[in-house]
C-alpha cells in the first residue's frame, strides 16, 4: 500500500496546504467523546482554500485518463463533482442503501460497532474504465476500500484514492486493497484559532 | 427530498405514436408526458413536443421585489435553450421508487454524461454570476452534488444544509413536513452572516417544503434568499407556491 502526502509528493513548501490546513475546524468530541472530529465545512466556507484543494486534485488527475470520480456519500460529494467536470470525468456517487433509485450493486464493510453498506448504480461506469475515489477523510480505510470493491467487481481500474484529511499511521494496516492514497493534509489534534 | 408524482395517462398525442413496448432493464430513457421513449441516443425530441409542453405551464407567481422576474422562472422561458434538451434526456425516470406510484427523477444519469452536467452548470452560474451572490446552500445530499460546483465558479461559499446530528458544530434547526410525518434540517450557526445573499440549490422542487425550511433556516439568521435553483420541479405539486414568496429558477419542469 503506497501513502502519499501532497506535502511530500511534488508539493513541498506549497503554501496553500497550510491554508488548507488551517481552514478546517476541529471539533472535539463529535459524534462522541474522545474523538477530534476534522470539520471540512469550515474549508467549504474558505473560497480561495476550497479552490486550492479542488485545483490540487485537478492539476493531480487531468492527465491521467481518469474517466469516473466515485464520490462516497455525502462528503465526498462536496468534492468529487467539481473535480470530475474539471478532468472530464463522470460523476458517481456511492452510497448509503436504499438511496440509489437505480439496480446496484451493494458492498458491506465494518465500523467500529456494527456493518455499514456502499452501494453503486449497475451501468454507471463499464470495465476498463479508470477511476479515482474521494472522501473528505480517511481513517481505517473501511469505507474506501468497499468503494474500491466496487469499481473493481465492474472491471473498472482503480488508479487512486484522494482525500482532503488522512492520518499519516492508523492502528494496523490502512485496508485499501493495495491501492495508492493521496492525501493533502494531516489532522490537526486541536483548533489553532 | 420528499418526491411525489401522480400517475396520470398520457393526453399528448404526439406521445401516442411512441414505442409503447417496455425497453430493457438497463436502457437509460426519459419519460415525459407519459409514454416510454425508445433509448435517447436513437432518439431526436421533435421540436414541437416543447411548444405543446411550455403551452401548459402557467407562469409562476414571482417576487414583486425581484423586478427581473417578470418572466417564467425557466432556463427555457421564450426560446428553448438549445442545452436544456440534452439535460432533460440526461434525467432517467424510475417507476415505483421508494414506493408504488411515484415516478422518481434520478440525475444520476445526468451525472454520467459530462457536457449535459457541465451545461447544467453552466446555466446556473451564467444566472448567478455577478449578482453578488455570496452563499450557496445546499441541500442534503443531492444539493451537494451541484451546489459546490456553482459556489466555486461564482466566488461563494458553499453551506451544506443536513439531516440532524450531521453536522458538528453549534446548529440552528427547522422541522418541516414529509407526506407521512417530520423531518428536520440543520445548519450551522456560525457558516452565514446577517445581510448576506443567497442561493438555495437542490436537485428536484416537488412540494416545497424542503425548500421551504432551508429558507427559514438562512433567514432566521438574517440572510436574504434571494433565490430557489433547482434542475428539475414537479409543478403538479405547486412547490413554487410555497416559498414564502422567494422565486424559483428551474431548468427541467416534469409534468
Amino acid at each position: 500500500m503506497v501513502e502519499m502526502f501532497a506535502a511530500e509528493n511534488g508539493l513541498k513548501g506549497d503554501a496553500r496546504l497550510q491554508a488548507i490546513s488551517n481552514a478546517i475546524r476541529v471539533v472535539p468530541h463529535f459524534p462522541k467523546q474522545g474523538i477530534m472530529f476534522q470539520d471540512i465545512t469550515t474549508l467549504l466556507l474558505d473560497h480561495k482554500a476550497f479552490k486550492n484543494t479542488v485545483d490540487i486534485f485537478v492539476d493531480r488527475y487531468k492527465d491521467m485518463d481518469i474517466s469516473v470520480v466515485a464520490g462516497v456519500e455525502a462528503r465526498g460529494f462536496m468534492f468529487g463533482p467539481t473535480i470530475a467536470l474539471a478532468i472530464g470525468a463522470k460523476f458517481v456517487p456511492l452510497r448509503k442503501p436504499k438511496k440509489l433509485p437505480g439496480e446496484v450493486i451493494a458492498e458491506a464493510y465494518e465500523l467500529e460497532y456494527r456493518s455499514d453498506c456502499l452501494e453503486m448504480h449497475v451501468g454507471a461506469v463499464e470495465a476498463g474504465e479508470r477511476a479515482i475515489v474521494i472522501d473528505d477523510l480517511v481513517a481505517t480505510g473501511g469505507t474506501l476500500s468497499a468503494a474500491i470493491s466496487l469499481l473493481e467487481r465492474v472491471g473498472a481500474e482503480v488508479v487512486e484514492c484522494a482525500c482532503v484529511i488522512g492520518l499519516r499511521e492508523v492502528k494496523g494496516q490502512r485496508r485499501l486493497n493495495g491501492k495508492p492514497l493521496y492525501i493533502l493534509v494531516e489532522p490537526r489534534e486541536i483548533d489553532s484559532c | 427530498m420528499l418526491q411525489r408524482a401522480l400517475i396520470f395517462s398520457s393526453s399528448n398525442p404526439i406521445c401516442s405514436q411512441l414505442s409503447t413496448t417496455a425497453p430493457p432493464d438497463n436502457t437509460v430513457f426519459p419519460k415525459r408526458n407519459g409514454g416510454w421513449i425508445i433509448p435517447f441516443s436513437s432518439y431526436q425530441l421533435p421540436a414541437f413536443r416543447f411548444r405543446n409542453y411550455r403551452r401548459t405551464l402557467l407562469p409562476p407567481l414571482c417576487s414583486a421585489s425581484d423586478s427581473a422576474a417578470n418572466r417564467p422562472n425557466m432556463a427555457s422561458q421564450d426560446e428553448q435553450d438549445p442545452r436544456i434538451s440534452n439535460i432533460s434526456s440526461a434525467i432517467r425516470v424510475i417507476p415505483d421508487f421508494p414506493k408504488p406510484g411515484i415516478i422518481f427523477q434520478d440525475i444520476t444519469t445526468l451525472l454520467l454524461d459530462t457536457k449535459a452536467f457541465r451545461d447544467t452548470i453552466d446555466l446556473f452560474v451564467e444566472r448567478y454570476r455577478g449578482k453578488d451572490i455570496s452563499v450557496v446552500a445546499g441541500i442534503e445530499a443531492r444539493g451537494f452534488i451541484f451546489g459546490p460546483p456553482i459556489a466555486l465558479a461564482i466566488g461563494a461559499k458553499f453551506v451544506p444544509m443536513r439531516k440532524p446530528n450531521k453536522l458538528p458544530g453549534e446548529v440552528l434547526s427547522e422541522e418541516y413536513s414529509l407526506e407521512y410525518g417530520k423531518d428536520t434540517m440543520e445548519m450551522h450557526v456560525d457558516a452565514v452572516k446577517a445581510g448576506e445573499r443567497a442561493l438555495i440549490i437542490d436537485d428536484l422542487v416537488a412540494t416545497g417544503g424542503t425548500l421551504s425550511a432551508a429558507i427559514r433556516l438562512l433567514e432566521c439568521v438574517g440572510v436574504h434568499v434571494v433565490e430557489c435553483a433547482c434542475v428539475i420541479e414537479l409543478p403538479e405539486l405547486k412547490g413554487r407556491e410555497r416559498l414564502g414568496g422567494k422565486p424559483l429558477f428551474v431548468l427541467v419542469s416534469s409534468t
